[in-house]
């Protein structure tokens, strides 16, 4: 049974004659012998924001980091758009403290930008005010914001968020949700991000890929979040557990559980494949 | 003053000019331990250049080009981490370059082992002085064209790539631009002293620092000002000068820490 693909008709194009920015075929990717990415396609459309999901180990980062050109393919076909534009928010960014650095500073090294460009854009994202502190002193917050300004400042066809919402608190992550929604509106770009969290990202995305190795499921988020796959996953944290596990640290055991079940599949027992063929 | 002070002085700024620099990425990107084995390395260049009758100069920085090219390749694999493996170059390095000496010293007992391990400032000549400034002004020229690029991978590697520096090919570069800092220092403050010329004068710019030029202007400053002071204090009390120069860098950083306390105290 092959894995699901995502088809382009679920991408609910604004523009149904719009060739992709990006599409993929056939992605795979081992690390040390463990499967990390198995047939992975997907296909980015101009002005759509799509979301990856998936449990700690899926491959999210892996598969963006490929889709970028960061990592060497293993396996399959990437096809970006000639000249595409990206611009990139990586997970986890942090500047050594060796390093002096104000925030005008970092936003100057992507290119030679006036400084009312990137106060413009920096206000846009409303973090004005840290234009002249060090990098290192402003909040987790603020970092995102200051990321995102970073790589609109390339007017980006295409802007890739690894965990845009991390380090920031619940009132904060539905705000800077609520910026990338406007963002997409503003910019015309395309989105794809990651998250952790479908119920806070749903208002804000047109489309959800599920991911654990392989592509779970695919589609809009009303109809991935009741997929009897996505619950296989997630709906057991969901239960009894929903408070702890979606406004902390998601780095916990619940979410430990699911990487050693990558671990044992991708040892060999192949048990995810079962019920993948159905994609909506 | 004597032509050999003036001399001395003239190789002790050339090296401050670019120390100070090079200190500075040197210091971002977690390398001091890659400058020790390029130093540790450096030994075996001086051991080969005087047994093929070469400038030592030219086998350190023979040398150093060789020990590049073998770390970056051996940085391809996972299972052994990059500290690890400069351990093993270093010390397989240093072992090499100590056999070398020792044959060469069984044919002919000319080479004065002191002078390469601690620096030997006063003895250099004219024409040493015209290698050491083609060096210097090679460094410099790499370091003006390479300066966005090299501070863009010491931020963020990733975000580099992103804005399409080629980040493996400067990795490199500022690898070979090393290996050709410790040729140039070796007859001013040895191999044993050099990796504190990097790092120390860019460790104490760091502390009055808020953008990286004013840290690679303010290691500049501090390294010449060790060069200058060491090599005095080092006339004046009759003490070795490169070691001399590494106390000066190093009490300009304590100090300089000290002031910084002060400051911050002075603010309450």
């Amino acid at each position: 049974m092959k894995p699901a693909r995502m088809k382009p008709d679920l991408m609910q194009p604004l523009d149904i004659n719009s060739e992709p920015l990006l599409s993929a075929s056939g992605i795979g990717y081992r690390i040390a012998g463990r499967q990390i990415l198995n047939d992975i396609g997907l296909e980015l459309l101009p002005n759509t924001i799509v979301t990856l999901i998936g449990p700690n180990g899926a491959g999210k980062t892996t598969l963006i980091r490929l889709l970028l050109g960061l990592l060497p393919a293993q396996a399959g076909r990437i096809k970006r758009k000639p000249g595409l534009r990206v611009g990139y928010v990586p997970q986890r960014v942090t500047i050594d403290d060796t390093m002096p650095l104000r925030v005008r500073d970092f936003l100057h090294l992507g290119g030679h930008y006036s400084e009312a460009e990137m106060r413009q854009l920096l206000d846009e994202v409303e973090a004005v005010h840290v234009f002249e502190t060090p990098i290192q002193r402003i909040s987790g917050g603020e970092l995102q914001r200051v990321l995102l300004a970073r790589a609109l400042l390339k007017k980006p066809e295409l802007l890739v968020l690894d965990e845009p919402a991390q380090g920031v608190d619940v009132i904060g992550q539905q705000a800077l949700y609520k910026l990338i929604g406007d963002i997409r509106d503003r910019h015309a770009c395309a989105v794809l991000m990651i998250s952790h969290d479908l119920h806070l990202v749903m208002a804000a995305t047109d489309t959800v890929i599920c991911l654990n190795t392989h592509v779970c499921c695919t589609g809009h988020p009303e109809d991935v979040s009741a997929h009897p796959e996505y619950l296989k996953i997630f709906g057991g944290t969901l239960e009894g557990l929903a408070v702890y596990s979606h406004h902390h640290d998601h780095e916990h055991d619940i979410h430990g559980d699911v990487i050693d079940d990558t671990a044992d599949t991708a040892a060999g027992e192949h048990q995810h494949t079962h019920g993948c063929g159905h994609t909506h | 003053m004597d032509d050999f002070i003036i001399n001395a002085l003239l190789a002790g700024i050339a090296l401050a000019l670019v120390a100070g620099p090079l200190g500075c990425v040197v210091v971002w990107r977690r390398m001091a331990y890659f400058g020790d084995t390029l130093a540790h390395a450096a030994l075996l260049g001086v051991a080969l250049a005087v047994s093929a009758k070469l400038l030592p100069q030219v086998g350190v920085a023979l040398v150093g080009i060789g020990l590049a090219v073998l770390l970056f390749w051996l940085e391809k694999q996972r299972e052994i981490s990059t500290d690890t493996l400069l351990g093993i170059l270093s010390h397989s390095a240093l072992a090499l370059g100590l056999i070398v000496l020792s044959i060469i010293q069984r044919e002919s007992s000319g080479i004065d082992l002191m002078a390469y391990l601690f620096g030997d400032i006063l003895a250099i000549n004219r024409s040493e002085l015209g290698w050491m400034y083609l060096g210097v002004v090679a460094i410099l020229l790499a370091w003006w064209k390479l300066w966005p690029g090299l501070l863009s991978i010491s931020v963020h590697e990733d975000l580099a790539r992103t804005d399409g520096v080629p980040v493996a090919a400067l990795r490199f570069a500022f690898m070979l631009m090393l290996a050709l800092v410790i040729a140039v220092a070796i007859n001013v403050v040895g191999i044993l002293l050099v990796t504190a010329l990097l790092i120390i004068p860019a460790a104490s710019a760091r502390l009055f620092s808020s953008t990286p030029v004013q840290m690679v202007l303010l290691s500049m400053l501090f390294a010449t000002l060790s060069v200058i002071s060491g090599l005095g204090s080092s006339l004046q009390w009759d003490v070795p000068a490169g070691p001399m120069i590494v106390v000066m860098a190093a009490l300009v950083f304590f100090v300089a820490h000290l002031a910084g306390y002060m400051r911050l105290a002075s603010k309450y």
